[in-house]
């Protein structure tokens, strides 16, 4: 069969070789999309040209999910899954590989990158509300690339099979103990043995270099599809593509290429220098990239009096430690006090019947079930509730610019709150910690769950047509 | 409003780190010497280690020809630092047995090799933590071995550095902080060894500097190439910005 007749692909700037590289071009392209690819994702995708700081997050995502590759196949070339040689095998790696301190420290120091960027891409979605319609698969995905990245970083930390790797684990995994009737059978499934043991580690090592990261190669491919389906949001909120020239440009519109291209290049050596500079001189960060803990091996016979997981995952490991027995009467509290608010203010009776049938059986439930239990299942639905962010936010406006004062002072103390938690959850049980992380908590849940109406209760402002730079 | 929401946010992180100073627990941990630079320094605690730590603890992630990083020949090494009768390309392995040491110290010795980088804490580096230990043993007939320690109370660990130092005994003192007064046990010279007190800290000083640089082996590299690449990086970036506003310049 002849190959697609396609136009001849036209290279003007290689000097002498255009000629042959426009051969080679149009060669490959009658046999596969080069050319429509290029354009659709790369020269002719339109980006509104009003882009702020907050935009470089995405593709910096993605530079340090390309370095947590590359430097992770290195390290599996000289790293042993075994818990008699995981330990030891670090070390190797730190010692005797050459180079091989570099490329750990790298992978080290990008997981916690990878958490700082993907939160401020995060934040800077919520900031301008770029979850509204019709961009609310694109939130979806993003969102399960972060629940995604969360069980990554998880399954790795276990692997250099230090006290805290260890006892981390252990802690996390025995949070399925607490569910009722499944959770002790479920928690030793997991591990695949009574205890955290050579089978774990195992287990997570296939997870961690293998499943999830091809889980997460795929939902990036997604959620960056999704993108280039309906186009970026802006720091305006504005739709780009309602405003269109004679040709079908958006007006406001850049091509990525060169455009977005050459500004991510800039935000990708700016990074780089950060990365750097805690990489090369600071590659334990205080000990919140790498544990101090971590350093003595595994012993499942010697308890550390102090258990703190890895500084991204501490805001939610806070509102698994607020939920006590004493604050379960104020969320029992709070349940009420949210099924009477929907019962009188809202305007839809699904959602007044939904919150009859519902809160009643969460308040026996919360009779029933014990305290730990709810503790889990908060620190569940902490992570889960941003995939609702599309449908909870009720503003005629996306962005935070044109939107009124309660929201922007909601997204504030979210912001002041989950970085509260976060503190709190590195720290040990204090009774002034506990009260701080309950107030937090409280707070945390709040910000989503009261969005309906304080979006809508407010004064916005007017957005303009065009976006503004 | 982005810059409301970045200057509570960053006020925020100032105030974190404050909290943290009153979370630590409060043992006052002594400052330690440590110079990476120091090659006789580095040296002397290797002899030290290799003579007095050794016996009894391992150092089973470093082998003894990285000592070249000190400024040592593998001759050096193997005449002066090897006792076993190995090879230089040795790890720092030690022949005690596992369940006997158990027995003798109520736990088996750690490894010494990350010992520097796992004693770390908010009370201070790990360095600060060996070198304010290492300098606070005392006599005590209640413990099995005859030595306790105020910085690790009850250790399982006798004073393996006794001759050196001699022997220190807990005296009742006074202490005053802020105005205000509090009676403290501390450990004071009793019977001297064999290295006046600042001697000692000194051997001390030396020691721990081993373990920092054992603990890390690269630390001096890694700073090296650090320079290097932030040096690049920061040529890079005026370069990028520079194609970045001439791409831009049309963009309005």
């Amino acid at each position: 069969m002849a190959a697609t007749k396609k136009e001849p692909v036209n290279v003007n700037w290689a000097g002498p070789l255009n000629a042959p590289l426009g051969g080679l071009l149009t060669w490959v392209d009658q046999r596969f999309p080069l050319m429509s690819q290029w354009k659709e994702h790369l020269s002719e995708y339109y980006a509104p040209k009003n882009f702020n700081f907050w935009y470089y997050f995405g593709s910096l995502a993605m530079v340090v999910l390309v370095l947590q590759i590359v430097t992770g196949i290195f390290l599996v070339m000289h790293y042993k899954p075994s818990a008699a040689e995981a330990f030891a095998s670090v070390e190797y790696i730190m010692r005797d590989v050459p180079g091989g301190w570099l490329i750990r420290y790298m992978h080290s120091t990008g997981a916690s990158a990878f958490f700082i960027v993907i939160y401020l891409h995060m934040f800077r979605g919520l900031m301008y509300g770029s979850y509204r319609a019709p961009r609310e698969l694109i939130w979806i995905f993003g969102m399960v690339i972060y629940l995604a990245l969360m069980a990554e970083a998880f399954f790795g930390y276990l692997l250099p099979w230090g006290q805290m790797s260890f006892w981390g684990a252990q802690v996390i995994v025995n949070l399925f103990d607490a569910l009722p009737i499944i959770g002790p059978d479920l928690s030793t499934w997991v591990r695949g043995d009574f205890v955290v043991s050579d089978a774990t580690l195992n287990r997570f090592f296939a997870f961690h270099v293998i499943a999830i990261p091809l889980a997460i190669l795929g939902l990036v491919s997604a959620h960056i599809l999704a993108l280039h389906e309906v186009g970026s949001n802006n720091p305006d909120g504005v739709e780009i593509k309602q405003n269109k020239n004679a040709q079908g440009i958006p007006v406001d519109g850049i091509p990525f290429f060169p455009y977005y291209v050459v500004k991510d290049a800039l935000g990708v050596v700016v990074f780089a220098a950060v990365f750097c500079a805690i990489l090369f001189f600071m590659p334990e960060m205080g000990g919140y990239f790498l544990e101090y803990n971590n350093f003595i091996p595994a012993d499942p016979l010697k308890t550390p009096p102090h258990i703190a997981p890895v500084w991204y995952f501490t805001p939610y490991y806070s509102i698994l430690r607020a939920t006590t027995e004493d604050f379960m009467w104020v969320l029992r509290a709070g349940v009420v006090a949210y099924t009477l608010l929907i019962l009188f203010t809202s305007r839809g009776c699904l959602s007044k019947l939904v919150a009859v049938m519902a809160g009643p059986v969460v308040l026996i439930a919360m009779g029933v079930i014990e305290a730990k239990v709810w503790g889990v299942v908060l620190m569940g639905v902490a992570t889960l509730i941003f995939f609702l962010m599309p449908w909870l936010d009720k503003s005629p406006v996306k962005s935070i610019r044109y939107k009124g004062t309660l929201s922007r002072w909601a997204l504030t103390i979210f912001v002041i709150v989950f970085l509260t938690l976060g503190f709190y959850g590195t720290q040990p049980v204090t009774v002034a910690g506990t009260i701080i992380s309950q107030v937090g908590t409280l707070i945390y849940f709040a910000f989503f769950l009261l969005m309906p109406w304080y979006t809508q209760m407010e004064q916005t402002h007017p957005v303009p047509d065009r976006v503004t730079m | 409003m982005t810059r409301k929401i970045i200057s509570v946010a960053l006020l925020v992180c100032a105030l974190v780190p404050s909290f943290a100073v009153g979370a630590g627990d409060h043992v006052k941990l002594d400052r330690a010497p440590v110079n990476l630079n120091n090659t006789e320094s580095l040296q002397r605690g290797a002899a030290l280690f290799v003579n007095y730590c050794l016996n009894c603890h391992s150092a089973n992630y470093m082998r003894y020809n990285r000592l070249q990083d000190i400024g040592l020949s593998n001759k050096e090494i193997l005449d002066n630092l090897v006792f076993s009768g190995g090879k230089v390309g040795d790890l720092m392995k030690n022949t005690m047995d596992a369940g006997e040491a158990k027995v003798w110290f109520g736990a088996q010795p750690p490894d010494l090799t990350v010992i520097a980088r796992s004693r770390a804490s908010e009370a201070g580096s790990g360095a600060d933590w060996l070198y304010t230990y290492l300098r606070t043993f005392y006599r005590d007939a209640s413990r099995p071995t005859g030595w306790n320690n105020t910085t690790f109370p009850n250790v399982g660990m006798p004073h393996a550095l006794w001759e050196l130092q001699g022997e220190q005994v807990l005296k009742a003192g006074q202490m005053q902080a802020d105005g205000y007064t509090a009676s403290v046990e501390k450990p004071v010279l009793a019977k001297p060894g064999k290295l006046s007190a600042l001697e000692y800290d000194r051997a001390v000083g030396d020691l721990v500097n081993y373990l920092v640089y054992m603990g890390e082996p690269a630390a001096k590299s890694r700073k090296t190439i650090g320079l290097i690449v932030m040096g690049f990086l920061f040529l890079l970036i005026p370069l990028i910005y520079a194609l970045k506003v001439n791409f831009w310049k049309d963009i309005h």
